[in-house]
């Protein structure tokens, strides 16, 4: 009680008797979030990482120039050794070779590609579509709430794995496809957090206070209710563009993302499963992994630290 | 209901100096239950028959506890909450079942001041937009020249100018207000509803405030509703006075006669109990203590709903609800919804209520 | 000696914006069977102080002394601590809901507050409990005593909190805004109740709150704090009707129906100070009509105005009481004050502060 009132007592402009002047006045909070995101170092080491990430998917192919190997290219002479299993890390291979003797490393960097393409458009697509329908949901009242509410129940009660199998089954693979699928297992799960918040905003006095000036819904939704939906909503997508990866590998995982020879994170690991290589290749199953795991972990500190940085009560109690 | 109606005076609509009217204003709220199909298992009754004037320019209180309806009264004023029945007539129009849209000219003329410094305020935004949407909303000014009216604005209010762009929280909570009264007042509305303005404010400030919205109200020619529950504030800023309690108005009069010779036992209790910081006057005053707490607006008592507290209730207040009529030899602006209502100096007891809901003698 | 003897105590806490110093060498004492009001705006560090002694202000840079019965309570271990509070110094808060755990009886709550201090039976505690319950004028106790806090409404979660607060026959009470969150009605229930246990039990009671009408209606003697320090100490008497110190003077002046309320109310300009950056000298000349120079250089000490009567001012001792002509004498002394500055100034214009 105490230390949040203290907290809280908000800075007097200058000008005003008895206001100091200088510290944090006319600060966006977008502003203040992106200053403390800057004091964050996790934060910024993850930032790190996913730029550099950003950059091999751009830069796949000069750098796969550079390497050597094409993505596809199979090096019959020194990728497998004479008894056709893979060679390992070296001078010839970096990361070493898979079982058609294409370099790991290589088809790591195109894997990424496929990665960040697949995982950001489908979460985006996802938020679009959940923030549109939470926030008609959450805000144009019961009638229209009760229908979009029992559509998200339905759809996040899909059985998901099952359905997109068959459904990719039934129409044939595509990266447009997986998008597409990934997105519509995702919004709904958007859609909820947008409409929770939406309902709470609707409470607010200054929504009130919009609609006794004569506001009409959309300029409410738009103007009042929108902007304070960003930040939760920015939380979400930095923890949900590491759920779409996932997804995608998994979904090329067990063959019904990524069409091969194309190489992704998820169809890799089931090349190294097959037939219990990775048993004898280590890295055929190591680096892809390892790929994946890294970059779930960066996206998903870094929404921690989004959050932290956009709630500045948790930080203004805790933090030093 | 609609004898109190009746009687209240003569027609008040009518009269020039009247700018709103209210007519048995009521608003029920539902509770539902239910997950999918969802059944009505009770109403809150928030306001249950109110009839009010109020006149040009003048500050009318409203006075009540948690609970008694003033805020959802404000907000069915202001049609932020569509009726349940009764009708609200402005400057001679009826405007209680207006639809949205034919409501919008009204809306530049009815505005609101919130209790909630930090809530009314969204954080996102701009002071400059904020106080610049009554402009926005009504298309009235563009550009520039909304600019110059919103700095214009928040000068008269008593903010720098300067502080166009800064968002509210580098403001402290009587300045938040200050903004809040300054997009009220954008578009030189008529009536100001003000629900509890002052209450959220540390005292210092509370009295910056007081004293800028009489300024204003002087300078513009404003007609107040002024909501709160602490009765010194509503004393000093006040012409007229209304006291509500669960969802009725009780006791309606000038302000002097209010104060002076309460007629209703609940507003008696209200006075006696309000805080004076003044020692000698504070011990002097008779304090009456009510026993028990405000009912359920869900399941009001029967017949005056103050009988349950009341410490003269008689068997007759359980049964029959009194009517809101001038009583003793009060002239029709002091009206009193009570079958026993206090004369002259007379004081009321202290003693537990005798009568229990249902009119039985209890036994305590 | 009195019951509780706190001596300059401050209290500062690290947050991301800076050091807030939320208390700044603050120094009272309570008898037993009085009643000190502490009186201040948000931001104050009305709380804090007590909240302080109590162990309640976790991460804090504390320093001062706080002698409850002899024993420092500022450097009592936490076992020590904990049988201080709740068996002889009691506390009631603003929000009764958040301090009763809402899924446990009241009554058990009660006896197992009791237990926690008091070696004797569930029964003998259950008996006391509702005892207790009765006592602060719960209806039907008996029954009520196995009542959850959401079936009581708020005055009665708020007498449900003394009883609890009583229950251990404390030495000291202290209620932190106790009426605040409740109505009109409600708060005058509570505050006779009050003042009747405090009679009853003789234990000392301090009363923090906004709220001036809540002081003239309990305390005996008042402390004035604005921005963490005390700036006026005098009995309930002299405080309302000889106030010494313009924030005393300026807060009587701007409530309607007080002691120092005209016609028009006369409000304090200006907004209080943010407890990271907080004016040099007295925190309160850039808000007061009779800054002087020295009032910006200096932090005024506690001047003694009468018996008891204390002042952190450096107006003259002799200039007390509300009204224009009192005021017209302080405005008189400032301007005083302010003329022989400004000849001083034009005399060593190296000093110009």
């Amino acid at each position: 009680m105490s230390i949040s009132e203290l907290a809280d007592q908000p800075m007097p402009a200058p000008g005003d008797a008895g206001a100091p002047s200088g510290s944090v006045l006319g600060r966006s909070p977008w502003q203040l979030a992106w200053a403390r995101l800057r004091r964050d170092r996790v934060a910024l080491a993850c930032v790190a990482f996913i730029v550099f990430l950003i950059l091999v998917a751009v830069f796949a192919d000069p750098l796969s120039h550079l390497i050597g190997w094409g993505p596809t290219q199979q090096d019959r002479a020194t990728g497998t050794d004479i008894n056709g299993l893979p060679t390992g890390p070296g001078r010839i291979h970096l990361l070493g070779a898979d079982q058609l003797g294409r370099d790991i490393l290589v088809r790591l960097i195109y894997g990424t590609r496929v990665s960040l393409v697949v995982g950001v458009a489908a979460a985006l697509a996802a938020v679009v579509i959940g923030v549109i329908v939470g926030l008609c949901a959450g805000f144009l009242g019961p009638a229209v709430d009760s229908v979009l509410a029992r559509l998200m129940d339905v759809v996040l009660a899909f059985p998901f794995l099952l359905f997109a199998i068959a459904l990719v089954t039934v129409i044939g693979p595509s990266e447009l496809l997986e998008i597409g699928v990934i997105a519509f297992f995702s919004w709904a799960a958007v859609g909820r957090i947008v409409r929770g918040q939406t309902l709470a905003i609707r409470e607010r006095e200054y929504v009130e206070a919009a609609r006794s000036l004569g506001a009409g819904n959309l300029r409410i939704m738009v103007i009042d209710v929108l902007p304070n939906l960003i930040a939760p909503v920015l939380v979400y997508v930095t923890l949900l563009i590491p759920i779409s990866i996932v997804f995608e590998a998994t979904l090329s995982f067990l063959g019904v993302g990524i069409i091969p020879p194309t190489a992704s994170w998820g169809n890799m690991l089931n090349d190294a499963q097959a037939g219990g290589l990775y048993q004898v290749a280590w890295w055929f199953l190591a680096f892809p992994a390892a790929a994946l795991v890294l970059t779930t972990l960066a996206f998903n500190l870094l929404g921690d630290s989004v959050r932290d940085a956009l709630d500045p009560r948790t930080e203004r109690l805790f933090a030093k | 209901m609609t004898d109190a109606a009746k009687l209240t005076s003569t027609d008040p609509a009518g009269d020039p100096n009247t700018l709103m009217t209210l007519t048995n204003v009521v608003k029920h709220f539902p509770i539902r239950r239910g997950v999918i199909i969802k059944s009505e298992v009770g109403q809150v009754k928030a306001v249950d028959g109110v009839t009010l004037d109020i006149r040009r320019g003048e500050t009318l209180g409203l006075v009540g506890e948690t609970g008694c309806g003033k805020s959802t009264l404000a907000r069915c004023i202001t049609r932020l909450f569509p009726l349940t029945s009764g009708t609200i007539n402005f400057d001679g129009h009826d405007i209680s079942r207006l639809s949205p849209r034919a409501m919008r000219p009204y809306r530049r003329q009815v505005q609101m001041i919130f209790q909630d410094p930090y809530g009314s305020l969204n954080p996102r935004r701009r002071i400059g937009s904020i106080i610049g949407d009554p402009f926005a909303i009504h298309g009235v000014a563009d550009g520039q020249e909304r600019k110059l009216k919103v700095q214009e604005l928040m000068e008269l209010v008593g903010l720098n100018p300067e502080h166009y762009n800064r968002f509210p929280s580098d403001f402290s909570g009587g300045q938040r207000q200050r903004i809040g009264v300054a997009r009220a007042l954008a578009l030189r509305p008529k009536l100001i509803v003000c629900d509890e303005p002052v209450s959220a404010l540390d005292v210092s400030i509370q009295a910056q405030i007081i004293n800028l919205l009489k300024s204003l109200q002087s300078e513009f020619g404003l007609t107040y509703l002024f909501i709160a529950h602490d009765l010194s504030v509503v004393e000093h800023v006040s012409d007229r006075v209304a006291v509500m309690y669960l969802g009725k108005i009780v006791e309606f009069a000038d302000k002097s006669k209010l104060f002076g010779s309460p007629r209703h036992p609940y507003t008696a209790a209200l006075l006696s109990a309000t805080s004076i910081a003044d020692p000698d006057r504070a011990a002097a005053r008779q304090r009456i203590v009510l026993h028990g707490d405000v009912p359920s607006p869900i399941n009001p008592p029967t017949g005056c709903r103050f009988h349950p507290r009341c410490p003269i209730a008689q068997p007759i207040c359980s049964q029959l609800e009194p009517a809101l009529i001038p009583v003793l030899n009060d002239t029709s602006a002091h009206i009193t919804a009570c079958h026993f209502p206090l004369a002259d100096g007379q004081h009321l007891p202290t003693g537990r209520p005798s009568i229990e809901q249902g009119g039985e003698k209890s036994a305590s | 000696m009195s019951l509780l003897e706190v001596r300059d105590l401050t209290v500062s806490f690290h947050t991301a914006d800076g050091l807030v110093q939320a208390v700044r060498g603050v120094s009272f004492s309570v008898e037993k069977g009085h009643t000190l009001g502490i009186v201040g705006e948000s931001g104050s560090g009305k709380s804090v102080c007590t909240q302080t002694l109590l162990g309640l202000t976790p991460g804090a840079d504390v320093s001062g002394e706080a002698l409850f019965d002899g024993h420092d309570l500022l450097t009592m271990s936490n076992s020590e601590l904990r049988k201080v509070r709740g068996a002889r110094i009691a506390t009631i808060f603003q929000d009764p809901l958040s301090s009763l755990h809402p899924l446990y009886k009241v009554g058990w709550q009660i006896v197992e507050m009791i237990r926690a201090h008091q070696h004797i039976t569930k029964s003998a505690a259950r008996a006391r409990a509702i005892e207790l319950l009765d006592m602060v004028g719960i209806p039907q106790a008996a029954s009520r005593v196995d009542d959850y806090p959401h079936q009581f409404s708020g005055g009665m979660r708020q007498r449900a909190m003394i009883a609890m607060a009583l229950a251990l026959n404390p030495d000291l009470i202290i209620a932190d805004e106790p009426t605040t969150a409740l109505d009109a009605t409600v708060q005058a229930q509570i505050i006779e109740l009050m003042a009747s246990l405090q009679a009853e039990l003789d234990s000392a009671l301090i009363i923090i709150t906004h709220d001036m009408g809540v002081i003239a209606d309990t305390a005996d003697d008042v402390m004035v704090m604005y921005a963490g320090k005390a700036v006026e100490k005098a009995d309930q008497r002299t405080l309302f009707y000889q106030p010494h110190h313009p924030y005393t003077k300026g807060l009587l002046e701007s409530i309607p129906g007080s002691t120092g309320a005209g016609e028009k109310l006369r409000p304090i300009p200006g907004q209080p100070p943010s407890m990271i950056s907080l004016p040099s000298g007295c925190a309160f000349h850039p808000r007061c009509a009779y800054a002087m120079a020295q009032c910006r250089r200096e932090i005024p000490p506690l001047y003694d105005i009468a018996g008891g009567h204390t002042s952190a001012c450096f107006l003259p001792t002799t200039i007390v009481g509300i009204g224009p002509e009192i005021d017209e004498a302080r405005a008189q002394a400032a301007d005083a004050v302010r003329a022989t500055d400004a000849a001083a100034a034009l005399q060593n214009p190296g000093e110009q502060p």
